[in-house]
Parts: structure tokens; sequence; C-alpha cells
């Protein structure tokens, strides 16, 4: 019992320290392949003890939702992130929620912030809000095919299980192939979930274009630092789903000391590998128009789907 | 538990017949019926529940001089549990209408409108009880017929005279359908009761009982409201006074899905082939996906609200049929969980659906619109109904921690272990079947967010909108109990799921309580502990613990720094409501995306002005959506059916001696045919 607590306390630590260090490293790599030498990795740090003592600015216009949305944001994401294995493959909440309720306690944070994007009444707002609907309902049918996918080939769809099990290589499908195609459309949905570059640009400054950024262009102070924060904590939990289902190898499978530290220092490198790539193909691809952005989600439920006829298929 | 039977029975009689014989004031009618009522709804709470603990079902009847007619009644685990939903939501609609009907006084006579609620809640209270075909004809086509009256109640409103008219047609069609699945039965067994309709496998051939499947499920889909069978429900819902939408929405549209159960599980006694399941299957993933398309594009609150029972009823369907598929294969735990995953939604879609019709009601009280734009600005006004709106909202969204995300976690469960069928076909299937439920459950989630965002949030659009106050506090009970509900039925699965197996288990040939809790009953774990496991209060304590961790964290690193109030950035001029996202607007990438479904056709006038043409004086914008299967479904039908009555019409002269020499011909043939 005092073990599962302090390992719940790890991994919360862990996930809030690290996801600003995701953020930086995301933009440092990409001031670095436009040849500028950018800000230092631990900007979004300073960024965030900033936005914390500014005094926050409210619309009048705002019910109670607006404010409680950042704290609820913040809540579920985190709640997402210590549903998953982190540093070690044994997580002791994981037994409250599956990969469904993963999916779904995400969702509860992306409703509450399309009701904040609504609340001020600002056309911007709307907009944004409007756009996150059509994105995340675009999503989901791909996320879940592909979630369905993995948890075959694991006989599970407990994301403890999982990763040990294939931490442990039990089970583990001798072609990888339905892993690879399921790896590509999660990959696809994590970008589109975590609003990165084709489908929505985190840096922009053009209120037209915007998704999620337009949604939260009400926020200031306190409240824009929990906002942030929970995003920078969504990327994180995406690429530690990535990480920990597809390439659990280092993490921590027993209850030895030594094994957190291989698994933690295993962990940093596999999630900033991620990031790296995250990167390069946001260098490398412009954002896609909106309309277009089916396109590209269609593809990833196509290859999940594909993922899971080919498991069938090669198990007879 | 016979004793409270007869008391909830007579409650109901009393308050059907009381208010017609006692003339008074409309105040003291309006207390007469509906607390008759909220009496019955306790009342039949508890015989519910007893009926679900207690080991034998219990029975009664009264003969009747009618042959084949006996007053059956019969209360298994399947009726209580029904009668437990449909008593649930009768409570919580029964306190609301006391503070609802007040705005009726004087245009409505409240005596016929509070007796007729009544005659309504009993004969729904019946059909679920029935235990004799003829009887449960009878009870079904006095609920059809209590409901019509009480759609009608405005019935000054052309609209709600065609809603009515609509509605019941397609109710008598289906009771037709209904009719005659029992004959099939009734030829099998030579008995109208439902004792005799068990396992007719020995006395009807393959192609009868196929025969009888089809029909039950046209007959009872089209109360149901399963696509295409669902045009009816958007227009009949949401005529009706709010807390009858509530209680049609919520409840008596649930009443085919326990006529469903009780023909496929109890009479065939499970015994089906697989495309039966998959049958029930693809109507529910149609119904479950375009029930909440066709809600999204709509901006009458109460009609989006009528078509996500259209969606929910599909998801109760993806359950069940999951369930018949794995009945089918011999794999009794999963049919089990199946049925199981169905019954709570079933449970579930009637709290929160009528909580939601009861907050369309309250709104429609306070700004005397339906129409969403004109909403706005609403949470600051009415906070009471907002927060109440809100958990339903969470909860049909199925959102963790509340009831919604509970049920359909377990759909998605049933749905996922698929991958032990020995078909291909049915292992692809099924997972894309929990694919458009998770594209539904996401787009439900769109349509509640722009329901609830334009609604409540924001800036007032209308004068009525400004001038909004809240409701009375018994309309506030009402809300808060089935909001209360709501949360405790998401919180408490692992008591719920135990119950629901002591339903499903005579049917399923299988008990799964052993195998539904893990973690000293913290967690659900249903079948397989290793494969899934979900706890939602643990959830819901982790939420609120995480809340205040982001409370201590903003402490920490800022102090609370005092907020700075001001208005909203309008790019330089004051905000207006005109400025406004809208809930046309909102869904517009929605409507672009899924165009192929909607065929929307876009018309725009622009009238510019004489000087030039780049000032546009005037523009008008309409857009429609193509109601596909009432124009290529429906109307065809209709027409022909108009066309046939047309040239009928040469027979009706209106001449006295035509008509009789019709009788006199009719007597030859016949007596030629007899002989």
């Amino acid at each position: 019992m005092l073990q599962a607590i302090i390992l719940v306390l790890a991994q919360t630590v862990v996930l809030l320290a690290v996801s600003p260090f995701i953020v930086g490293l995301i933009r440092k790599v990409k001031a670095r392949l436009q040849l500028r030498r950018g800000a230092t990795v631990f900007q979004p740090y300073r960024d965030l003890a900033k936005l914390f003592r500014k005094q926050p600015v409210v619309s009048t216009t705002t019910s109670w939702i607006f404010s409680a949305t950042p704290y609820l944001l913040f809540a579920t994401t985190l709640a997402a992130g210590l549903l998953v294995p982190v540093f070690a493959s044994k997580t002791p909440l994981s037994f409250a929620g599956n990969i469904i309720a993963l999916v779904y306690l995400l969702a509860l944070g992306t409703f509450f912030l399309i009701l904040a994007g609504l609340d001020a009444g600002s056309a911007f707002g709307g907009m944004g809000s409007s756009r996150e609907a059509i994105v995340a309902s675009l999503t989901e049918p791909a996320m879940i095919l592909s979630i369905f996918a993995i948890a075959l080939t694991a006989g599970s769809t407990n994301l403890s299980t999982i990763v040990h099990k294939t931490a442990l290589l039990e089970g583990v499908a001798i072609d990888p192939s339905p892993h690879l195609m399921a790896l590509a459309a999660l990959f696809i949905v994590a970008i589109a979930e975590t609003g990165r570059v084709p489908v929505d640009n985190p840096a922009t400054h053009l209120e037209l274009t915007m998704i999620h950024e337009a949604m939260i262009l009400e926020y200031s102070g306190r409240y824009l630092a929990l906002v942030e924060w929970a995003s920078g904590l969504k990327l994180l939990v995406f690429l530690t789903l990535i990480a920990n289902v597809f390439a659990p190898w280092g993490i921590a499978t027993t209850g030895e000391p030594a094994a957190f530290g291989i698994g933690l220092a295993t962990y940093l490198v596999k999630v900033s590998g991620l990031a790296v790539l995250i990167a390069v193909l946001e260098s490398m691809f412009a954002k896609l128009r909106l309309f277009r952005v089916t396109d590209l989600l269609g593809v990833a439920f196509i290859l999940a789907l594909l993922g899971l006829v080919f498991f069938y298929v090669l198990r007879g | 538990m016979a004793i409270l039977l007869l008391l909830v029975l007579l409650s109901y009689a009393a308050g059907l017949l009381l208010p017609l014989c006692i003339p008074a004031r409309p105040k003291i009618q309006n207390l007469m019926a509906h607390g008759l009522a909220a009496l019955a709804g306790i009342g039949g709470s508890c015989l519910g529940i007893a009926g679900l603990l207690a080991p034998d079902p219990l029975t009664t009847s009264v003969p009747s001089t009618l042959p084949l007619l006996t007053f059956a009644v019969r209360l298994d685990a399947l009726s209580s549990f029904f009668l437990l939903t449909i008593s649930l939501v009768s409570l919580a609609a029964s306190i609301y209408a006391v503070g609802y009907v007040t705005e009726l006084y004087g245009r409505v006579s409240i005596a016929l409108l509070g007796s007729l609620y009544n005659g309504f809640l009993l004969s729904m209270t019946l059909v679920v009880l029935a235990d004799n075909g003829f009887f449960f004809l009878i009870v079904w086509e006095l609920m059809s017929l209590f409901s019509y009256l009480l759609v009608v109640t405005e019935h000054e409103k052309s609209d709600v005279r065609y809603a009515g008219l609509f509605y019941l047609i397609m109710t008598h069609v289906g009771t037709a359908f209904i009719m005659l699945t029992f004959l099939i039965f009734f030829q099998a067994g030579g008995s109208f009761s439902f004792e005799a309709f068990r396992h007719p496998e020995q006395a009807l051939p393959e192609g009868m009982r196929t025969l009888a499947f089809l029909l039950a499920l046209i007959g009872f889909g089209a109360k149901a409201g399963i696509v295409p069978l669902h045009v009816w429900l958007p227009y009949a819902h949401p005529a009706a006074p709010s807390h009858i939408s509530a209680l049609m929405s919520g409840v008596m549209i649930k009443t085919a899905i326990y006529a469903l159960i009780r023909v496929y599980f109890d009479f065939f006694g499970g015994q089906f082939p697989w495309w039966w399941g998959f049958t029930v299957l693809a109507i529910g993933a149609f119904s479950a996906l375009l029930g909440v398309m066709y809600a999204l594009m709509e901006h009458d609150l109460k009609s989006l609200l009528a078509y996500h029972s259209v969606e929910n009823i599909g998801i109760i369907l993806l359950g069940i049929g999951a369930g018949m598929i794995f009945q089918t294969y011999g794999l009794v735990e999963f049919a089990a969980l199946g049925l199981i995953a169905g019954l709570y939604h079933t449970l579930n879609h009637a709290v929160f659906k009528a909580l939601l019709f009861l907050g369309a009601g309250s709104l429609l009280y306070a700004t005397h619109t339906r129409n969403m734009e004109e909403y706005g600005g609403l949470l600051r006004r009415m906070p009471w109904t907002g927060a109440c709106f809100l958990i339903g909202a969470v909860s049909i969204a199925a959102l963790p921690p509340t009831n919604g995300f509970v049920s359909e976690w377990l759909v998605f469960q049933s749905l996922f272990l698929s991958f032990h069928l020995p078909s291909l076909f049915l292992k692809l299937i099924l997972p894309l079947a929990a694919a458009m439920l998770a594209l539904t459950g996401v787009l439900a989630l769109a349509c509640f967010a722009k329901a609830f965002g334009i609604s409540f949030l924001a800036l007032p659009r209308s004068t009525h909108a400004r001038h909004a106050a809240e409701v009375p506090p018994t309309m506030r009970a009402g809300m808060a109990l089935l909001a209360l509900a709501c949360i405790v039925l998401g919180l408490a699965p692992m008591v719920i799921v135990p119950l629901l197996d002591r339903v499903v288990a005579p049917f399923a040939n299988a008990s799964i309580e052993s195998k539904v809790l893990a973690l000293d009953g913290w967690a659900l774990a249903p079948v397989n502990t290793d494969f899934s496991s979900l706890s939602t209060p643990v959830l819901a304590l982790l939420l609120v613990a995480l809340s205040l961790l982001a409370l201590g964290l903003v402490a920490a690193f800022g102090g609370m720094v005092r907020v700075r109030h001001y208005k909203t950035w309008g790019c330089g001029i004051n905000l207006t409501p005109r400025m406004e996202y809208t809930a046309t607007g909102f869904v517009q990438p929605i409507k672009r995306v899924f165009s192929t479904i909607y065929q929307p056709t876009v018309k725009l006038e622009t009238e510019f002005l004489e000087e030039s043409r780049y000032f546009a004086k005037r523009r008008r914008f309409e857009f429609h959506i193509e109601p596909l299967f009432q124009k290529y479904l429906y109307d065809p039908v209709v027409a022909g059916f108009t066309t046939i009555a047309d040239q009928l019409r040469v027979i009706q002269a209106g001449s006295l001696h035509l008509y009789l020499a019709y009788i006199f011909v009719t007597l030859i043939v016949l007596l030629l045919v007899a002989v």
C-alpha cells in the first residue's frame, strides 16, 4: 500500500516535471532546424512561473464554467496520465480505468474546454470550440480501433497489463505488421489530439487558423498557466502511451529501486526521441486546411482497421 | 409485495379518476393528480427493488369474461427492473409537473391533463407486468392512446396536431406487427398466456420463427424509434408538455426494449441463429450514429433531445445485439455481459434523458421558446437548472464518472470481447461497431457542448433570455432528483451490475455475479479481470484530489492573485450577442464533413446597394438538411396510399342503396365461399 502511494506520487511528479521540458525540447529542435538558436529547453518552466504570478483577467460575460475549466482540465489530463505506465509497468492506479477510460477522461477535459471557449462570447473562442469538436470527432474512431488492435495482441485493455506483457515479450505477435499499423494510426491520432502540425499549429499567431489556441484565447494568468501545463501533459501522455505500449523495453517490471532508475532513464530517452521526431515532422510539413484533416484521419482509421484485419488473418 | 403492487395500481387509478370526478380549482387538481402519481412512483420504485431481490416471481391473475383473455400479472426480475425504471422517472416527473403545469392553467384543463397523465403511467406499468398476450396488447394500445392524447395537449397549434397524427399512425402500424407476432406464438402454443409463448421451438417451423423475429423487430422497433422507423419521434416527443416528453423519451420507448428482450430471450429462450443478433447489432449501430448526426443539426432543444433518444436506443441495441451473438455461439457469460450493458444503459438513458427533457422544459418555462438560438447566458440567470442540465449533458456524452460513461464502457467491453467468436466476419464487425459507437459518443459530446454552450453560456441572445428567471422549487426538485441519480448510478456500478445480473441470469443461463468485481468490490472487471477494469469512485476521487492539487500549485507558485474582471475584447467595439457563435455556426464543420449524409442545400440571397455592387444591403441565408428517410421511404408510401384512396373513392358514392347492394353482394359471396 505504502509503495503504491509512493509510486503514484512519483509518477505525478515525473509527469508534471517532464511535460514542460518536452514542449521546450520540441521548440528548441524546431528552432535549430530553422537555423535559429531558439530559447533554452527550460523556457516553458519560466513561462509557467511567470504566468502563475500574473494577474488574470476574466471576462464579465463568463460564468463559473470559465474559471473552473482550467482546474478540471488539469485534473483530467493528469488523471489520464496516472493510468498509463510511465517508468514502472505496474501502475498502482491502472485498475481504476483501462484505455477506454483514459480516452474518455481526456474527452471530459475537451468537453469543458469547448464550453469555456464559448463562454466569453467572442467569435474566436466559438470558432476554436467548433473546430475542436470536429477534429475530436474524427480522431475517436481511429483511436478506438488502433487501441483495439493493440489490446488484441496483449489480450487486455488494461494498460499495465499490455505494457507488462509486451515488456516481458509474452504473447507478442511474431509478425509485427498489425502492431506497426496500429502504431502509425495512433501516432496520427496523437498529433491530431494534441493539436500539432499538420492538424493545428500551436505557435500560430493568426486567429483565423487557430483551433486549440483560439479556444483558450481569453485565458490569462494562472488560468492560462494551468491550461498550458495541461496541454503539455496531454502531449506527454500520448507520447508515453506510444513509447511504452509499442516499445516498453527498459521499463521497470520489478519492484527494485535500480529497476526504477533504469526505467526512468529509458523513459526520458524514449519520450525525448519521440519529441524530436515530432519536431522534425512539424518542420517538414505545412498545416493542413481544416477540411483536409478528414483525409489524414481517414488514413489513420484505415490503418487501424488494416492492423485488425492483419492480426486475424495472420493468426488464422 | 402483492399488497404494494395493488396500492401502486390503485394510486394510479385514483389519479386517473379523481381529478375528473371531483370538481375543484386547477391548483387542487394539479396537486391531487401529480401527488397520487408521485406516491405511486415511490411505491413502484420500492416494488421494483423488492422484485429484483425476490427469489421467485410474483404472479396473480384475474379471469375475465372474454375468451383467451385473463388479466394476468407477473413480476419477475426483468419486469421489476423496468418497473423500477418507470417509477423512478415518473416520481421525478410528477414532482416537476406540480410546478410546470401552473403555466398551463386556464389554457388546458388540468383535471384532464392530470388524469391522462396517471392513465399513461398506469398503462405503462401494466405493459411491463402483463403476463398474457391479449392483456399486453390492450395495455400497450392504451399506453399509445394515452400518450397520443397527451401529445396533442396543445392541440390549437397545427404542428402539434400533425405530430400527433404522425405518431398515431406509426404506433398503430407498430401495434399491427406486434399483433401478428403474438398470433404466430398463439398458433404454436394455443393460448395467449406468456407461459404458452415460451419455448415455441418445438412447435414453430424455422420460417415462422424468422418471421416472428422480424415482425417483433419492426413492431417494437417502431415504438423504440430505431432507424428507419424513427421519423415520428422527433415530431411527437417535443410536441407534448415537457414532463410528458421526459416520460415518453425516457421510459415509454424502453417498454419496447423490454418487449424485445422478453420475446427474444424469454419466449425464444435464447435460441436463435447468429444473424438475428447481427441484425439487431447493425440496426443499433446505424440508429446510434444517424440519431446523433440528425440531433447535431437540430436547434430546437426538444427535437435535439428526441433525436438523441434514437441514438441511445441504438446504443442499447448494440449491447443487446452483442449479447445475442454471444448467446448463439454459447459464450453465455459474454452474452450476459452484453445484456447487462444494454439494460444498464436503458436505466441510465431513462434517467439522464428525462433530466434533460425536464431541463429543456424549464428553459421553455422561463423563456417561452424552444429555439436554442434565442437562449444564451442562462447559467447566470438559472444556476440550478444550468447545473442539473450540465450533469445530464455530461452523462449523455458518456463522460466519466457519470452513469452514461459506465454503461457505454460496458458496451465497449462486450464488443471488444468479440475476439472469442469463431467467425472471422463477426470478429471484424463487432470492433467496427465499436468504432461507430466511438464516433457516436464523441458526436454526442459535440452536440451537448453545443446545446449547453449555446443555451447557457455567453451573452443572452434575445429579450426572452435576458429576462429569464430561475424556475419554481418543485421543478428544481424534480431535476435535482434525477441529477443525483445520474451521479449515484455512475459511482455505484459495483452495486448495480450484480443486481442486473439477477435479471439477466435466467435468460443467458449464466450468472456472472462472481466475475464482475475486483479488488474487494472497488473495481468493475467484467468476466475477466485481466482484460479490463474500471473504478468510477476511484476516478472521481482522483479528479477531486488532482483539482485540489491544481489549486495548491496555483497557491504555491503565484499566490492567489486577485482576478480583474473586464469585458471581452471585441476587436475595438463592444461585444454584442450577434458576434457570438451560433448553434448553426458551431456545427457547420460537421455538416460539411458529413455532407453525404446530410445532403445540405444552402440558399444565399444578397441584395446590393444601388450605388455599388460591393456593398450588400441585406443578406438572407437559408439552409436545409434533406430528410432522407422521409423523402425516399415515407413519402412514396404516403403517395401510394393517397393514390389508392383516390381511386377507391369511386365506390364511396354516399348512396344508401349502393351500400345495401355492397352488403348483399358480400353476403352472397360469403355464402358461396362457405358452400
